[in-house]
């Protein structure tokens, strides 16, 4: 593309496929705990990971 | 849904339910910005026309196409399919606990939001029996989940340590039996670190949380002793010393967190001192959440400074990113391919449902920052009670039940913001705070300019 340069794969839609195993970290959304954004958690689904 | 803006030279276009980000050129961007829906197959003659007085129409008609084959895609305009997953957490296992060894502080920060440490309820710390009755508690309460998380909070952990390293010890005595894995974690404030508990710290803590406000201006206003001095000269050789430590080691993650109030909106400054200045490379420096009537509370005339001083840290960021020394900070992280799945992005941190706060009297709260309010008393670990309905209210908050929150394009990002900071704010945890919404919107956007930025050669 010309005029387009996407920057990522966007897979959110295929995240749902295998998560929800809720093994990754607690994500604190408060701003006490130095976790308010859960985007910056890694994923811990080792069925996912497969994937990567 | 499809959030398009500008920030330092970049036209960017974020896809929220597929998470694409798309770097575009103004004339792209533009065009897009036309359309807040669907692109029709056909480019609609009204729009074209009104752009050719700026552009060329063959220009027009060949973006025009690029859009729709992104469309087409799934990487553009898709759709919200996501409402199917919000019920999937109800009646979750419990894996992770803040357990509140210590409802007492050596120190007397203004900000402080625990009431300088005994969150209103009297100074006190917890008996190592509670400790062990709050491990028993997460192991039988968290089903097949195998990694566990707690946290030692406060008030100061430090000032119950031998407590915490007995609990350490029972918890890994019963990782085999239960096939568990424990992750430690510590939020100290310094004032008690000594050779001996830095290293079992920097030995048994997957990560640390330094609490440090920055210039020592900075945070000797905020983050004073009992008899009123600052405390900058005492902790900032301490946690100096713990991370230097911690870094020849196993568990090497830390963070440096501080936190800016309306006297230090050029916070930008503090996170240069922590990272220039004392060496921290892991830091984190977050809006202080204060009543309105506090003379420190950020109000939303703050804002524009605010955006310009997050606008100014990631260029900065930027610059020693590509010179290959930039320090993290925490809030511009941000995994654009590989980051929490999309269930998990529905609710967040799981507070009262995944993950609860114990207390020294072996209260259970969905949260500290719940703690101390007797209508968010979920259950007690002596009596054994866990009102099961709290815990569903919880499970079921999300970002289709929280006000705003579904029509928002950072919604994915902040998963619909902090639950106790929406009630204690607007008396429901449903109604997000629009001042830390501001915020977190800004940060989301400077997270994924820096990433647009670094993948720009």
């Amino acid at each position: 593309m010309e005029h387009i340069k996407t920057v990522n794969n966007a897979n959110l839609k295929e995240s749902c496929a295998k998560g929800g195993c809720g093994e990754c970290q607690a994500s604190c959304q408060s701003a006490c705990k130095t976790s308010c954004t859960v985007a910056n958690q890694e994923c811990e689904n080792e069925s996912r990971k497969g994937n990567k | 849904m499809v959030h398009t803006f500008y920030l330092n030279g970049y036209y960017i276009a974020l896809d929220v339910n597929s998470g694409a980000v798309h770097v575009l050129d103004k004339l792209c961007f533009d065009l897009l910005n036309k359309f807040e829906d669907k692109l029709p197959e056909e480019f609609p003659t009204e729009i074209l026309d009104e752009l050719s007085k700026e552009y060329s129409r063959e220009e027009l008609l060949e973006v025009y196409s690029e859009l729709l084959e992104l469309q087409k895609a799934g990487q553009l305009f898709s759709e919200d399919d996501y409402e199917r997953f919000t019920d999937m957490m109800k009646g979750a296992p419990i894996k992770s606990m803040c357990l509140h060894i210590s409802h007492d502080c050596n120190l007397r920060c203004k900000y402080c939001f625990a009431s300088t440490g005994d969150f209103g309820k009297g100074r006190k710390l917890m008996p190592v029996e509670t400790g062990k009755k709050a491990i028993d508690f997460l192991l039988t309460h968290s089903g097949n989940r195998h990694n566990l998380e707690l946290d030692f909070f406060g008030g100061e952990p430090l000032m119950n340590w031998d407590a915490v390293k007995e609990i350490v010890d029972y918890a890994r005595s019963k990782e085999e039996e239960y096939n568990k894995k424990f992750r430690f974690t510590v939020t100290t404030n310094g004032v008690l670190l000594n050779d001996d508990n830095i290293d079992y710290i920097n030995k048994e803590m997957k990560n640390v949380v330094l609490s440090l406000d920055g210039r020592k201006c900075v945070n000797d206003n905020m983050r004073l002793a009992i008899n009123g001095k600052g405390s900058y000269d005492v902790i900032v050789p301490k946690f100096q010393k713990l991370v230097e430590k911690r870094l020849e080691g196993e568990n090497k993650e830390y963070y440096a967190r501080g936190t800016f109030t309306k006297n230090n909106l050029d916070f930008a400054q503090d996170v240069y001192h922590i990272a220039d200045d004392l060496g921290f490379d892991q830091l984190s420096v977050e809006p202080v959440i204060a009543d309105p009537s506090e003379p420190y509370a950020i109000t939303e005339e703050d804002l524009p400074t605010i955006f310009a001083e997050y606008e100014k840290l990631a260029v900065e960021m930027i610059r020693r990113k590509k010179e290959g020394r930039c320090f993290n900070f925490f809030h511009f992280m941000i995994d654009l391919d590989q980051g929490p799945c999309a269930i998990k992005r529905l609710r967040g941190c799981g507070c009262g449902n995944e993950y609860v706060s114990v207390t020294p009297d072996g209260d259970i709260y969905p949260c500290h920052q719940f703690v101390g309010n007797d209508e968010w008393k979920m259950g007690n670990l002596d009596d054994g009670t866990l009102d099961t309905e709290m815990k569903d209210k919880f499970a079921c908050s999300n970002i289709y039940t929280k006000e705003g929150c579904k029509d928002c394009w950072c919604k994915f990002y902040c998963s619909g913001g902090c639950n106790a900071n929406n009630y204690s704010f607007n008396k429901d945890i449903n109604k997000p705070v629009k001042l830390s919404c501001e915020m977190e919107r800004k940060r989301v956007e400077c997270a994924i300019m820096i990433k647009v930025a670094m993948a720009d050669k």
